[in-house]
């Protein structure tokens, strides 16, 4: 069983988005990235198969610039292999565009699985999995939270509103969109990840740039808060007082 | 000028709440664009779910492969339907089933995508749609090629469409693919707490940043007379069942009152409890998206707060 | 079964002293012979845990240790435990220690707890076996810089509220005299700003020629490689002192303690030696100029950081200051200087809080206030910024609100000035 997991780098929401209000365009190069954090319970889930089924696991991602981390942290978490695709990509490289560089990949590399996050906080030209499984026309389903390998199939669990789910089975090839993995993604010391830096390496390949269809995107801006919660000020005892008197004036308390 | 497709979900025979809302801005538009709104369900009952909706035609989607949810059917029978309509524009909830139809059709289609659409609006002849990317805290404007784009649509963005129709309905055999199946459907885990019928629910999120904090929320809930639910986060950590998921994911609530504790506001999590009478947040963002939501809000530590109030309900 | 030969030298020269015979064998590693001793030998033989196997088991570390006066653990349990094959690796103990050094300074076998702990938590944490919630204070200080998780962009947003010039290196352009080391509690907790603001309006009335690194400064990692990272300590010395190095100074002052400690002991095993005093050292000579005219009518009682007082031997300092505060009553407490007592937040307590809990009746911080409470204190004084948050919070909820205040020496100072 080959796994291939996709991982990307989304603006870290720890700290303010950079836009440029007169024109808005997004400030790519002033903003910080970190891991999309549904990637990294696809890597999660990747490495529970490992543990299980003895998969072999890669980790992929777009060269936007600042992936080599990530990557080395994948590595330094128990995955085998670390992929970057490298060409006319940047910070600012459409969700499309990347897609469609690991299709193009896909076409050329054999994996049975591929597992990336269900839906990431920047996509809004579309989620990487479902993308990269329509391109190549193979099967792939989203909200997935469960998945294991049963012989020749592989099942998983999709997961729908109101806490409903199903179970199906599928062949390989495969696209999966992992909602959750089935335990926290786990922890990387950092001497292993910089271990990782100086005795492994990120095979890098060169992936063509085709012509995708891209978004017309006339700005970004901030949403207008039809309201605001009325603050409430001082310490967490003032604070309490005052909820309190909130909740006895509205009757959910007694008093 | 162009159609507008609308992807219905059917549930039980009716098509969803969801579906209507896409029907009603899907007329919206197709006065503006003077062209016809076409609807596709699927499964036996799909005809008649469709019957009397608020579209120009509809296409009911039939075959023994199309009668349970299974996505690659699906996918591919949407295709068959897009290949013959051609549609200017294909609306999809943004729901699982949406997740996995629209990026994977416009794919197929190598038309673009626009996800987690919130409103959509005609200027001239173009469609212009709006995205709520970065966790609800930026929006996006984005103009629609006059060919042929998806979107997929946040739930709870438009009224949903209660005017009755006749669509001229075609039938049409699901595709046939073998390679996906479904094995079983797994009703939602019985819980001994259905916190949809909690009057009062103590919300956690990511800010509880420990699950053996936990005992200081269902200190607080044992105080106040409510039950603790929470955010996907803290099921995804394992830290509390699912069946105590508020959003789009989990259970849809009403209470009289909401706690929302350390919970952010994804735009997923709020489609699930906007609506309380009350909602009281605490986090220490001020400009989190729950704030939008909250009737009041405070940003001091939960870990001070909760047992700050358990300690004044139980004093009482 | 690997049984344990006894040893007993023919002569043993300790201290001098000739010991002959079966007179020497209490110096040497007790005679066992009917344990599995492999268990041990593991911890034993990961660099740094060596010293566990010297343990005769004396206890007196169990008389002085901090944790086992609200728990079950010492140093001589770990011991006792693992001798009879319970796995540290994988028990509460591993992660109870607070690397206060009590035990060490009385161990008569140099037991050394304060390498033992972060030698074996390296291998739990490569394992993942270590608490989640020390993970992700780990996890943001690395992706932070600091482990509360608080956007590294706004780590001198605390300038603001001091209203006195602070000077950020990379804008400030020229040689300074000291370089303020202010660290993560004292740039982002609220309390912790508090102290960082009445210390800034010090430096500036006593004329101190200094500047602070700003957003190019990160955690200083002591606390982190306690606990088991490091790796991650590496990697922020590493950046630490590429940083400093871009400037001219001619000494750092430090707020924390624990960042102390770093300075002094660790960063020049990087190449990052410079002179360094915690703020109290730095602050102690100062006291003529600093116009301390306000009196502070209380009784007033210090708190010995761990990593100030035991682990580098600075009891002076913090008192001076106390002292030279008009009407200030300083008293002690049975706990201080050398046997003062541990607040908890060492060698990872800080970020252990909800763990720590299930294994002890009480926290260190609550049983320290009690005992200011006890001695009639108004006001307890501290010097690290992991104490004023620990204490206070600890004042709360042992019911002593209102009793006992909690001050950082920088605040009292500042007030006594008339700077805040």
């Amino acid at each position: 069983m080959r796994i291939l997991v996709l991982s990307k780098s989304v603006p870290d929401l720890v700290e303010e988005l950079a836009l440029d209000e007169d024109n808005g365009e997004l400030l790519h190069d002033d903003m910080t990235y970190v891991p999309s954090e549904w990637d990294d319970h696809a890597l999660e889930e990747a490495l529970l198969l490992k543990e299980e089924v003895g998969a072999e696991v890669t980790v992929l991602a777009v060269d936007t610039g600042d992936v080599d981390n990530m990557l080395f942290t994948a590595l330094a978490k128990g995955a085998d292999h670390a992929v970057k695709l490298t060409g006319d990509f940047d910070l600012a490289t459409s969700n499309r565009k990347r897609a469609q560089a690991i299709a193009n990949y896909l076409r050329d590399n054999t994996f049975d699985l591929v597992l990336s996050g269900v839906q990431a906080i920047d996509d809004i030209d579309g989620q990487i999995p479902a993308i990269v499984a329509g391109l190549l026309e193979w099967p792939h389903a989203s909200v997935v939270t469960e998945v294991s390998i049963q012989g020749e199939q592989i099942h998983f669990r999709q997961e729908y509103g109101g806490g409903l789910q199903a179970e199906f089975s599928a062949q390989a090839p495969l696209v999966l969109g992992i909602q959750a993995a089935r335990k926290p993604p786990r922890y990387a010391s950092i001497a292993k990840v910089r271990q990782m830096m100086k005795s492994s390496t990120v095979d890098e390949i060169d992936a063509s740039a085709d012509t995708v269809p891209e978004l017309e995107i006339r700005r970004f801006f901030k949403p207008v808060a039809a309201g605001h919660a009325e603050m409430i000020e001082g310490d967490p005892e003032e604070v309490a007082d005052r909820i309190i008197t909130i909740l006895k004036e509205r009757k959910l308390v007694r008093g | 000028m162009g159609s507008i497709l609308v992807v219905t979900e059917i549930l039980g025979g009716n098509i969803s709440d969801t579906s209507r809302e896409l029907l009603s801005k899907a007329r919206e538009l197709s006065q503006a664009l003077s062209g016809e709104v076409v609807a596709v369900g699927f499964g036996s009952q799909a005809a008649q779910a469709l019957a009397h909706i608020d579209a120009d035609r509809a296409i009911a989607v039939t075959g023994q492969a199309v009668e349970q949810y299974l996505p690659l059917v699906y996918e591919r029978s949407l295709l068959q339907a897009l290949e013959q309509e051609s549609p200017q524009l294909t609306m999809v909830a943004n729901t699982t089933m949406g997740l996995d139809l629209g990026a994977g059709v416009a794919a197929g289609r190598g038309v673009p995508l626009v996800a987690y659409c919130n409103a959509l609006t005609v200027d001239g002849d173009e469609i212009v749609a709006q995205s709520q990317v970065f966790a609800g805290k930026l929006l996006a404007e984005v103009v629609l090629p006059r060919e042929e784009a998806v979107v997929t649509i946040l739930p709870g963005s438009f009224p949903a469409s209660m005017v009755e129709g006749h669509p001229t309905i075609t039938a049409m055999e699901a595709a046939s693919v073998p390679g996906m199946a479904l094995i079983q459907i797994l009703a939602p885990e019985k819980s001994d707490v259905d916190i949809t019928r909690a009057d009062i629910l103590v919300s956690v999120g990511r800010g509880i940043q420990d699950p053996e904090n936990l005992t200081l929320a269902d200190e607080l809930a044992e105080a106040i007379g409510g039950v603790v639910s929470c955010s996907r986060p803290v099921v995804d950590a394992g830290w509390l069942p699912k069946a105590r998921q508020v959003g789009k994911s989990g259970q849809t609530v009403k209470p009289k009152l909401y706690l929302a504790l350390g919970i952010s506001g994804a735009p997923e999590h709020l489609q699930g409890m906007k609506d309380a009478d009350l909602i009281i947040a605490a986090n220490t963002d001020e400009s989190a998206s729950i704030m939008d939501v909250a009737h009041y809000g405070t940003t001091v530590d939960i870990l001070d707060l909760m047992p700050a109030l358990t300690e004044r309900l139980r004093g009482e | 079964m690997q049984k344990a030969k006894p040893i007993e030298l023919e002569l043993a020269v300790v201290n001098g002293i000739e010991l002959p015979g079966h007179w020497n064998r209490m110096f040497e590693p007790r005679v066992i012979s009917e344990y599995d001793l492999s268990v041990l030998d593991q911890v034993t033989s990961i660099e740094g845990a060596e010293s566990l196997g010297y343990c005769y088991q004396c206890g007196k570390c169990t008389a002085v240790c901090p944790v086992d006066t609200v728990g079950d653990y010492s140093p001589r349990k770990v011991f006792r435990r693992t001798q009879l094959g319970a796995s540290l690796i994988d028990s509460p103990d591993l992660w109870l220690c607070t690397t206060c050094r009590n035990c060490l300074r009385v161990c008569p076998k140099e037991v050394n707890m304060i390498e033992i702990m972060p030698a074996v938590r390296e291998q739990a944490v490569l394992e993942g076996k270590a608490p989640e919630e020390l993970l992700t204070a780990f996890e943001n200080t690395a992706r932070y810089g600091n482990p509360l998780g608080e956007p590294p962009r706004k780590r001198a947003d605390w300038v603001k509220a001091a209203e006195v010039p602070v000077p950020v290196m990379s804008q400030h352009k020229a040689p300074v005299d000291v370089l303020w080391f202010v660290e993560c509690y004292p740039s982002y907790h609220p309390r912790g700003k508090d102290a960082s603001v009445a210390l800034a309006r010090l430096f500036n009335a006593l004329g101190i020629e200094f500047g602070i690194l700003g957003t190019e400064e990160k955690c200083s990692g002591d606390s982190q490689r306690m606990a088991g990272e490091k790796g991650l300590f590496d990697m922020l010395a590493e950046h630490n002192i590429k940083m400093l190095s871009k400037y001219q100074f001619n000494q750092i002052v430090v707020t924390d303690p624990h960042a102390f400690n770093a300075f002094l002991h660790e960063y020049p095993k990087y190449g990052g030696e410079w002179p360094v005093q915690h703020y109290t050292q730095f602050l102690a000579p100062l006291i003529d100029q600093m116009n301390l005219t306000r009196p502070i009518p209380k009784k007033v009682t210090f708190h010995d950081p761990c990593y100030l007082g035991r682990h580098n031997g600075e009891y002076e300092a913090p008192r001076n200051l106390l002292k030279a505060i008009p009407e200030l009553d300083l008293v002690e407490m049975g706990h201080c200087r050398e046997t003062a007592y541990c607040c908890g937040g060492g060698g990872g307590g800080m970020w252990l809080d909800s763990f720590v809990r299930d294994y002890t009746s009480q926290r260190l911080s609550e049983k320290r206030v009690r005992e200011a409470v006890e001695y009639g204190a108004d006001i307890l004084a501290v010097t690290c910024p992991y104490e004023v948050s620990r204490f206070e919070d600890a004042v709360k909820s042992t019911g002593n609100t209102g009793k006992l205040e909690v001050k950082d020496i920088a605040e009292l100072l500042a007030y006594s000035a008339q700077l805040i």
